[in-house]
């Protein structure tokens, strides 16, 4: 469960599938190690947490032994609230690439396509990719669909994109391999701001639809905490 | 202060790294080589965090506006300031107007110029370590005039300083580097393994700042790819510089400074951090790198050592 990666980090494995009830175990325990004081930052991701810590300040047994203690604690723990989120999105063609395709695809109207995309709440698994990716799910399952074959080049920042069961908005323009059928206003990723990132770990999503393109700025961010 | 006057190669301005933002997605970023990094500073008594320029695989010259002294450290460069020329490892004073040119030669790809005080430049998300893809920071190019701190000491004492590099990282062409098992070690058959352990491997020339990709050099009795035991897909975790990937095609990419935070390849070996300079340093189609297992105990141990001696070089000045 604890392995050595190099010897300045060490992976934290709490089990081994795209599962939101591990994740937040995963998030729960992360909570926790930010009070080892060696710790430099930890990745908390889908099912594991990778903890990044100083090798001047402790060795690999002394932090393993601090992270076994707090792993003892994780049940007892209570989950820390999650801020909740309200994201916008444009559904549609004109600015979601794929969202014709989509719905064909899957055999769907562009209203059941947008419904069922957006009456979930939907959890931000990990972040990775590109600076402020969030990796969000889980999908319902009428909307899976593999990856596209072939990448495209660039994909707008702002993105709505889905694939398999995980959805994510592309916070640069970056390439991309998901299925994009919206876009958003909001900045996800802003490295001069006090605050750069829109999302954080274990936030909690919503998406609403919106009916034509609105220049809505960041203050449409949800309640904190 | 001193205004950049012709530069070739990428040239950016880079700290010891920017900490805390992995978890949203950013890189480390900061040197690919931390201990020239840091030696350049520890010459020239400047806080173990000050920014430096990074240059890679070019030439750069500039101009002192100001008196000051500079160090250059790495491997693969050497120093011609006004009319001498200088080994790097060395600390040197500068009298405003005076040209420095940093000239490319062999044996490595990283050159970092540190200047008394450090340079000041913005900092973003508690780093000045420019990190291109993610737009943090820009590219340095020729008429960039670079500010500078008021060092603390004076600029006579800090001149004609060098540093006993080859006591401490034995740069070469032919390293071998220490790793250990990462992970996902257990993915691989045990040929895999072995032939992982048993292969030279030389730098391919697409390398950059985000990873190194090897490639095996030809040998009658070894494999040519890296057998896995373990086909699917691992889920994204986090992963850090150093990181040994191998993806589908069997050959070893080494994650470096600007890596992505979390991957889904499986992860071989981790190279060391007192290993990570030399790897940082071979130059591609040249350099014959093979890695040898270590424990992360040993690991620690040495990196104590030399990692001490660049970050509080006063309290060793006694040795």
């Amino acid at each position: 469960m604890l392995k050595p990666l190099g010897d300045s980090a060490i992976l934290i494995q709490l089990g081994d599938a795209i599962d939101p009830i591990l994740n937040q175990r995963v998030h729960a325990l992360d909570a926790l190690l930010q009070t080892i004081p060696a710790v430099v930052e930890t990745v908390p991701a889908y099912c594991t947490v990778l903890v990044h810590y100083d090798p001047l300040e402790t060795t690999y047994n002394q932090i393993k032994n601090l992270i076994e203690e707090k792993i003892s604690h994780l049940d007892e723990s209570t989950h820390r609230p999650s801020r909740r989120l309200e994201i916008p999105v444009l559904y549609g063609n004109a600015s979601g690439l794929d969202f014709d395709l989509v719905a064909t695809t899957l055999a769907l109207s562009p209203s059941e396509l947008i419904r069922l995309h957006s009456e979930r709440e939907y959890t931000v698994y990990m972040m990775g990719f590109t600076p402020g990716f969030p990796y969000m799910g889980i999908l319902d399952e009428r909307l899976t669909l593999p990856r596209l074959s072939t990448p495209r080049t660039r994909v707008p920042a702002g993105s709505v994109a889905i694939a398999g069961s995980q959805i994510g908005i592309y916070p640069v323009d970056s390439p991309g391999g998901w299925h994009i059928i919206g876009h958003t206003p909001l900045k996800l990723f802003d490295p001069q701001s006090e605050t750069p990132f829109l999302f954080a770990p274990s936030d909690t999503v919503k998406f609403i639809p919106a009916q034509s393109p609105s220049p809505i700025g960041r203050g449409a961010r949800g309640e904190g905490k | 202060m001193i205004e950049i006057t012709d530069l070739t190669g990428i040239a950016t301005l880079q700290d010891s790294g920017r900490r805390g933002f992995n978890r949203f997605g950013v890189p480390t970023s900061g040197a690919m080589d931390w201990f020239a990094y840091q030696a350049a500073n520890s010459l020239l008594d400047n806080p173990p965090n000050s920014a430096t320029i990074e240059l890679g695989l070019g030439e750069i010259t500039f101009r002192a506006l100001r008196n000051t002294v500079i160090s250059v450290t790495g491997a693969g460069y050497e120093v011609e300031n006004y009319i001498w020329t200088f080994p790097m490892w060395t600390t040197f004073y500068v009298r405003a107007g005076w040209t420095v040119h940093v000239k490319k030669t062999s044996g490595g790809n990283w050159a970092y110029i540190a200047i008394a005080g450090g340079f000041d430049s913005p900092v973003i998300m508690n780093s000045r370590s420019t990190y291109l893809r993610g737009g943090i920071g820009s590219a340095l190019k020729t008429g960039d005039v670079l500010q500078s701190f008021t060092p603390d000491t004076d600029l006579l004492k800090l001149a004609a300083r060098n540093f006993p590099v080859d006591k401490f990282m034995p740069y070469s062409q032919t390293p071998t580097i220490e790793v250990i098992p990462a992970p996902q070690a257990d993915w691989f058959t045990p040929k895999g393994i072995r032939t992982f352990y048993e292969s030279e491997y030389t730098l391919s020339p697409s390398f950059d700042r985000m990873g190194y990709r090897l490639q095996m050099l030809p040998s009658p009795s070894s494999a040519k790819v890296i057998e896995k035991a373990i086909t699917q897909e691992l889920i994204s975790e986090g992963m850090t510089m150093g990181s040994i990937q191998i993806p589908a095609d069997g050959q070893p990419i080494v994650m470096m400074a600007d890596a992505p935070t979390a991957g889904g390849y499986p992860k071989i070996a981790n190279v060391t951090r007192a290993s990570l300079p030399l790897l940082a340093q071979c130059e591609a189609g040249v350099s014959k790198i093979r890695f040898r297992e270590v424990t992360v105990e040993e690991a620690q141990e040495k990196y104590s050592v030399i990692a001490r001696r660049v970050l509080f070089p006063t309290k060793q000045s006694q040795d």
